[in-house]
């Protein structure tokens, strides 16, 4: 592959010209990303601005220890994921392919650790809005507000995570076949500015879900 | 470098001619082939929507209602804004002359992202067909608006299949705008500076923009409101804890920016053919190209107009009232310039030019009829009438459709490589403009004495005016069948097209008729103005 990991198409004058084509065509993807959760953030915002005493009641039902450790992990794995990058400009495909399933194997542990036990527990408490919704009471509403915008959320982001995965599966599933080099990295340069975006977007998530409600 | 090098010599092959088989077509990466993929799945949808809109000027003949039920007048005005706001009007202009033309007019031999292109086309097939299904299992009685709790609670429809096909469309929209916007930061030839882009690029890049920032809120809004009506939890009703309100601002920060998509590109193929029909500049290039940007910009700040009568503050309302206005002047500024191209021209009145000029008088009067519902006490009586209806159908009818004639027919020899039957084509301008006015006039009329949209009967006063606009439809219809007939007739048996039939300047007039599949035999180099037409007759400049 690496013969023709320079070629380029016909509309482009340069192999570079194409390469830093595509990550702007990313960086305006994550743009419309910013706003498609833009809404949702928006819509947070505005129910929690109505309920504020049923949504910080909502929140302080969450599992702060969950919510942390995963953020950790996630600005963990994106750090890990960038070292890789580093190792690819140097030409080390070895270490790009070492570092991206470190990355991986950090990622899949959100997603255990968020659906396998956070969501899980969140079940059997019965805080998933609907007739047996567990809180009772004048908050009812704003804390089932809290939580319909808890699950969607935090579905919608892992969705955005299993995508992410499969696409460092691919960077792997590449490296491993030499795809890549010191000229010519690409894809594992556009799938991390994914990765990294969908890490942001958590950010925004774990305050509003675990922190906001929690102040004093 | 001459630009006449660029021509094909008879022998190459066109981007027609390359490759014959099914399978050249459906996994083509050529922008062309592409546009006309899109230009075969869009007209099919225009004539879904259209035929439900027949149906419903069919049941408005008499008062009681010509079909006798509210809930079939209900799914048929649904589908008609469903199909043809999502899968006509928002893709029309972009998806097959912005495909076709955005990279010959850049002197490129591409989009920046082929493949997307290609994905884009699938995505609006799978979500065209998840529509079809929405529509025939049952069709959905909620109005293109999906106003909640409507739509999550008692809606019996289809409105999750629906809402799914909206959502898919959009990523369709968003990776079309997203390669234009790349392919004309990206692509452009040697020379080809940001002044020199005809104003059709500028259009479609301003399109771009409200395509990839508004289309993923409406995304997001729509998720949001299956989830309410899936899982019956409350986002949106305020029986279970949401806010309608909520819903509202969310829907119209995209789908008031959404008439802009609708609009700006049909803006950029009348700013072409004007001067081309006229032999002369464009006025104020400098002005249109950035109304088209300041329209852009201001068409995200005026969503709020739409909720006059909603319950929000009476501060917004007359903020968003203001802004309203406010993105009524670059619109004014373009068809003053448009007009001053016009004087003193050289003008010859082909079916482009026809068309175009058609869309002037149509969208000025949908504009100016647009700032009667921006004032908030107008508003308040006109809000949810025929006024409303008739005022966007002459910006989004009378003007985009008039606009998306205009290109397809100037461009017609192009893209086809034969020439269209000239007198079928001003006859079908004239058919159109008649009929169209004929339909839509008397809706403002209507409105004004408080006939309400949306319901499939009315009180016998209103018979007159709703039996005339029938009338108009039935004419209406028979100009849009006409262009059918006759473009799919031309295909066949019109005239071989020349590289350059109308003389007009542009990158994409310096390549053959139809074009190469690589569009240029060598890049060319623009030196030149855009539409650097010399006015007939006059005396050349010594420069």
């Amino acid at each position: 592959m690496s013969e023709t990991s320079l070629t380029y198409e016909f509309q482009y004058s340069s192999a570079q010209h194409q390469a830093e084509t595509a990550v702007s065509g990313m960086w305006l993807f994550l743009a419309t990303e910013v706003l498609f959760f833009g809404a949702l953030f928006l819509a947070w915002i505005y129910a929690r601005h109505w309920n504020q005493a049923g949504f910080d009641m909502g929140a302080q039902q969450t599992s702060f220890v969950i919510g942390t450790a995963n953020t950790v992990i996630l600005i963990t794995s994106s750090f890990v994921y960038s070292a890789g990058i580093a190792f690819i400009t140097a030409g080390n495909s070895r270490r790009l392919i070492q570092f991206c399933v470190i990355a991986w194997l950090l990622g899949a542990a959100f997603l255990v650790l968020k659906f396998g036990i956070e969501w899980r527990d969140d079940f059997a408490r019965h805080l998933f809005p609907g007739a047996s919704f567990s809180i009772q009471g004048p908050l009812r509403s704003g804390a089932e507000s809290f939580f319909v915008l808890y699950f969607f959320g935090t579905a919608i982001h892992g969705l955005h995570m299993v995508i992410g995965l499969a696409l460092v599966s691919w960077i792997i599933l590449r490296a491993s076949r030499h795809d890549f080099s010191a000229s010519y990295f690409t894809p594992p340069l556009v799938v991390g500015l994914y990765w990294s975006f969908v890490d942001m977007v958590w950010l925004i998530l774990y305050p509003l879900i675990y922190l906001v409600g929690r102040g004093p | 470098m001459s630009m006449t090098a660029t021509q094909a010599p008879p022998a190459a092959p066109s981007y027609l001619t390359d490759g014959f088989t099914l399978r050249s077509w459906l996994l083509t990466t050529d922008h062309k082939r592409i546009a006309i993929l899109y230009l075969v799945s869009i007209t099919i949808f225009f004539f879904i929507g259209g035929v439900a809109a027949a149906l419903m000027r069919y049941n408005l003949i008499v008062p009681e209602g010509m079909i006798g039920s509210a809930e079939t007048y209900n799914r048929l005005f649904t589908t008609h804004g469903v199909v043809m706001v999502w899968f006509f009007l928002v893709p029309a202009i972009p998806v097959t002359l912005g495909n076709f033309l955005v990279p010959l007019m850049l002197g490129a031999r591409d989009l920046a992202f082929p493949k997307l292109n290609l994905f884009s086309w699938y995505l609006f097939v799978f979500a065209g067909l998840v529509v079809l299904y929405a529509l025939f299992a049952g069709g959905v009685d909620t109005g293109w608006t999906f106003y909640t709790p409507l739509t999550t609670l008692y809606s019996k429809g289809h409105v999750v299949a629906a809402a799914a096909a909206i959502i898919i469309g959009g990523f369709s929209t968003i990776a079309t705008g997203l390669n234009f916007i790349i392919s004309i930061h990206r692509l452009r030839a040697p020379g080809m500076t940001w002044y020199k882009m005809p104003v059709f690029l500028w259009s479609l890049y301003a399109t771009s923009v409200i395509m990839v920032l508004a289309t993923p809120v409406l995304a997001m809004t729509l998720l949001l409101l299956a989830f309410e009506r899936i899982f019956h939890v409350g986002v949106f009703d305020p029986a279970i804890g949401g806010d309608p309100l909520l819903f509202q601002h969310l829907f119209w920060f995209y789908s008031h920016p959404a008439v802009y998509i609708m609009i700006l590109p049909g803006m950029g193929v009348v700013s072409e053919i004007i001067p081309a029909f006229s032999s002369k500049q464009l006025f104020g290039y400098k002005f249109v190209v950035w109304c088209s940007v300041a329209i852009a910009v201001i068409s995200f700040l005026v969503w709020g107009h739409h909720m006059f009568v909603a319950g929000t503050s009476v501060y917004s309302a007359l903020v968003f009232s203001i802004l309203s206005f406010m993105v009524a002047v670059p619109s004014a500024i373009k068809v003053f310039n448009w007009i001053g191209t016009m004087h003193k021209g050289f003008i010859r009145f082909d079916a482009p030019m026809l068309y175009a000029l058609g869309f002037i008088g149509l969208f000025t009067m949908g504009g100016l009829t647009g700032l009667f519902v921006a004032a908030l006490a107008a508003d308040v009586h006109l809000t949810q009438t025929y006024f409303v209806v008739a005022h966007f159908h002459y910006v989004m009818v009378g003007g985009m459709v008039s606009a998306y004639f205009a290109g397809m027919h100037f461009w017609w020899p192009k893209i086809t490589g034969r020439i269209y039957p000239e007198m079928w084509g001003r006859a079908a301008a004239f058919i159109i403009f008649i009929g169209f006015n004929l339909t839509f006039f008397p809706q403002f009329i209507l409105g004004y004495l408080g006939m309400p949209r949306r319901y499939h009967s009315y009180p016998a006063d209103f018979q007159v005016l709703n039996v005339l606009s029938s009338a108009g439809a039935s004419i209406l219809s028979l100009g849009y069948l006409l262009p059918l007939a006759y473009l799919t007739w031309s295909l066949f048996y019109g005239k071989r097209a020349s590289a350059n039939p109308w003389g007009a300047t542009g990158l994409e007039w310096q390549t053959s008729s139809p074009p190469l599949t690589e569009n240029f035999l060598s890049v060319p180099t623009v030196t030149e103005p855009p539409y650097n037409y010399t006015p007939q007759g006059a005396v050349q400049p010594n420069v």
